[in-house]
C-alpha cells in the first residue's frame, strides 16, 4: 500500500498548501516522489517520534495539516502520550500513518509489528482509525483520513484485491463485499485490513456467507446491513490481524449488543507470539489461525 | 497567586513561586499580541493563570473558578483549546519544547511572525523528548524560539543533582546549538531582564537559564521539596502574604 499512499500524498500535497509531511527517518525507496513534490514541506524529523507528534500538534494549531509517518509500532506506541494529549485531546488534525500494520514486517520481529495499535488508538477522543482493505483501497482511505476534521490514524499493510480495482466497492467505513445467495445467510463474516482477503475466495465460492469489510474504527454509525445480516445468521466471525482485546471483534460485539442483536461471536485474531518463534507475515498468520487454509477450515466448520 | 492557592486549598505553590518572576517578565515585558507562551511545567499553572489574568489575557472571573468543579482552569493547564492565551494543555513533562518547536516552525509555511516561549523545569530536562526537541530546534535554526529553564534545583522527590544531575546545564544547551544566557538570580527582575536581553540578536534558538529558588519569597517554603505538594494552612498563608508583601516593598525592582 506504500506506493499507492505515496502517489496519493504527492497529489494531495501539490493541491493542498497547508499539508506538511513529517517522517521519522523512514521511507527509503518509497517517499522520494513525495519529498520532491513537497520541497520544504517534507521534513525528516529524525528518529524522534515523540517530538514528531508534538511538533505536528504545534503546526496544526497554526492551521497547517501535518502528517507523521513511520513504521506502525514506532508511529503509535513510542509517542502514544503525545498522540493522546497533544493531538487527540486538543482535537487537532494530526494524521498518524503507520506502515506495516499487524505482522506486516514479518521476520523483522515483534519490535516492528503493530497488533495492539487499534486498541490503544480507537479509544482516544476525536481520533479515527482507518485501515484500507487492499492497495487499491488506499486512495479512498486517505480521503477518509483527511475528510475527518480531527486526528486520525492510517494503518497501511499489503493486500491485493483479486479482480483488479474495478470490482472493489468504493471506500466506506463498512462495506458488504460478498452477499450470501439466500436472503438469510448461514454466517456473517466481518474483518479489518488485508487479512480479510485470506477468507475472500472461500466465502465467494461457498455462497452461504455475508462478508463485510470494516475500515474505520470507532464505527462512525452502526451499520444497519451488518446488523441485519448478523440478526439473520445468528453468528458473526470476526477476522483481524490484531489482538482480541480492543480490536474489531470487541468493537462490533458491543455495537451489535447495544442494537439488541442476538448472536454468537467467533473470533480469529492475532495471538501474539505463542511459540516464541518468528517468521514471515504468513508464518505469524498461521500461528494465529489467520492464513487462508486455517480460515477456510474455520469457515467450513461454522457453515456446515 | 497565594490567595488563589489558598482559596483552592491546592498544592504546587513552591513550583509557581519559583517561576513567577519569569512569567511576569514574559507577560508584562516580552509578549506581544501574536507571541505564544507554553508552560511546559504545567504544575505551575497557578502562576500562569495569575499572570495571564493580571496582564489582561484571562478574565478575572475565569481565574476565580480555579480548582472548582466545572472550571476551565484545572491544576494543570487545560487541553480544551477554549482559552486563547493557553494554546496547549500540559502537565506531563517533556511536551512543551516540542509543541513550541512546531509552533515556531509553522511560521515558515504560514508567513506569520511571532516569537514562541517555552518555560521548562528541572524535571522537563529529565525527559528524553525535551532533548529530541532541542536537537530539532537547532537543526532547523528556530530563531523565533526561546526556551526558559526555571532551574530551581529540585524535582519530584529530591534535589536534581542527586537524581539526574543536569550540570553543567549551560554547556549542555550550548552544545545542542542554543544561544545561552544565564540569570544567576532568576527571581530577580534585573537579573532576568539582563539575561533575557542578552539573547537579542542571536541566531538560532535561545535558551535562558534562570537559577531560581523553589518557593521563592516565602521563608518556610524556600528550597523545600514538600512545597511541591502541600497546601497552606491559614497561619502559613498569612505569613506567606506578609513576607511576599515585604519583598515587594523592599526595593526589588519590577519588570
Amino acid at each position: 500500500m506504500r506506493a499507492e499512499f505515496a502517489q496519493w500524498i504527492e497529489s494531495f500535497g501539490r493541491r493542498e498548501p497547508r499539508f506538511i509531511f513529517l517522517t521519522g527517518d523512514l521511507g527509503f525507496g518509497a517517499l522520494e516522489n513525495v519529498q520532491a513534490a513537497l520541497g520544504s514541506r517534507f521534513v525528516n524529523m529524525g528518529v524522534s517520534e515523540q517530538n514528531m507528534v508534538s511538533v505536528a500538534a504545534g503546526l496544526a494549531r497554526q492551521g497547517l495539516l501535518p502528517l507523521c509517518y513511520s513504521i506502525a509500532p514506532f508511529a503509535v506506541f513510542r509517542p502514544l502520550e503525545q498522540i493522546r494529549l497533544d493531538a487527540a485531546l486538543h482535537n487537532l488534525p494530526v494524521k498518524i500513518v503507520g506502515n506495516g500494520g499487524g505482522y506486516g514486517y514479518g521476520i523483522m520481529g515483534a519490535s516492528h509489528h503493530a497488533i495492539e495499535d487499534l486498541a490503544v488508538l480507537s479509544c482516544l477522543p476525536n481520533l479515527s482509525c482507518v485501515a484500507p482493505l487492499c492497495n487499491s483501497d488506499v486512495a479512498g482511505a486517505c480521503e477518509a483520513v483527511f475528510r475527518h476534521d480531527g486526528p486520525a490514524y492510517l494503518r497501511l499493510g499489503l493486500g491485493i484485491w483479486p479482480d483488479g480495482s474495478d470490482a472493489l466497492p468504493d471506500f466506506q467505513p463498512v462495506r458488504r463485499l460478498v452477499a450470501a445467495r439466500d436472503r438469510r445467510p448461514k454466517l456473517t463474516v466481518a474483518g479489518i485490513g488485508p487479512v480479510l482477503l485470506n477468507a475472500l475466495p472461500w466465502i465467494r465460492a461457498n455462497g452461504k456467507t455475508d462478508l463485510f469489510a470494516v475500515s474505520q474504527l470507532p464505527l462512525p454509525v452502526p451499520d444497519p446491513a451488518l446488523a441485519e445480516s448478523v440478526a439473520g445468521s445468528g453468528q458473526l466471525l470476526v477476522i483481524e490481524e490484531h489482538v482480541a482485546r480492543g480490536g474489531l471483534g470487541e468493537h462490533l460485539a458491543a455495537t451489535l449488543a447495544r442494537q439488541g442483536v442476538r448472536f454468537k461471536l467467533h473470533h480469529r485474531h492475532a495471538g501474539g507470539y505463542p511459540t516464541g518463534r518468528y517468521g514471515s507475515q504468513r508464518f505469524h498468520q498461521q500461528q494465529s489461525g489467520l492464513d487462508p487454509d486455517s480460515l477456510q477450515a474455520t469457515l467450513a466448520g461454522l457453515v456446515s | 497567586m497565594l490567595r488563589l492557592y489558598q482559596t483552592a486549598h491546592a498544592g504546587h505553590i513552591g513550583s509557581s513561586l519559583s517561576c513567577l518572576e519569569i512569567l511576569v517578565e514574559l507577560c508584562f515585558r516580552r509578549l506581544s499580541t501574536d507571541d505564544v507562551l507554553i508552560l511546559s511545567k504545567g504544575h505551575a499553572a497557578g502562576a500562569l493563570y495569575t499572570t495571564l489574568s493580571l496582564s489582561g489575557r484571562l478574565p478575572e472571573t475565569t481565574l476565580e473558578t480555579f480548582y472548582q468543579d466545572g472550571t476551565l482552569l484545572a491544576a494543570h493547564p487545560p487541553c480544551s483549546g477554549k482559552l486563547q492565551a493557553i494554546p496547549f494543555g500540559t502537565g506531563s513533562l517533556g511536551h512543551g519544547l516540542s509543541l513550541a518547536c512546531g509552533t515556531a516552525l509553522a511560521q515558515r509555511y504560514t508567513g506569520r511572525k511571532y516569537h514562541v516561549y517555552a518555560v521548562l523545569s528541572d524535571g522537563d530536562c529529565n525527559e528524553g523528548s525535551t532533548w529530541e526537541a532541542a536537537l530539532f530546534a537547532a537543526q532547523h535554526k528556530l530563531s523565533q524560539l526561546t526556551v526558559i529553564i526555571d532551574l530551581n534545583g529540585l524535582q519530584g522527590i529530591g534535589y536534581t543533582k542527586d537524581i539526574l544531575n543536569l550540570e553543567p546545564i549551560a554547556d549542555k544547551w550550548r552544545a545542542f546549538g542554543f544561544a545561552v544566557s544565564v540569570a544567576e538570580d532568576g527571581n530577580d527582575f534585573a537579573s532576568l531582564i539582563r539575561a533575557h536581553d542578552a539573547l537579542q540578536g542571536k541566531t538560532g534558538p535561545g535558551c535562558l537559564i534562570a537559577r531560581t529558588v523553589k518557593g521563592h519569597g516565602v521563608s518556610y517554603m524556600e528550597n523545600r521539596m514538600e512545597w511541591h505538594y502541600l497546601p497552606m494552612k491559614d497561619e502559613q498563608f498569612n505569613q506567606a502574604v506578609q513576607e511576599s508583601q515585604g519583598a515587594s516593598t523592599d526595593g526589588t525592582t519590577g519588570p
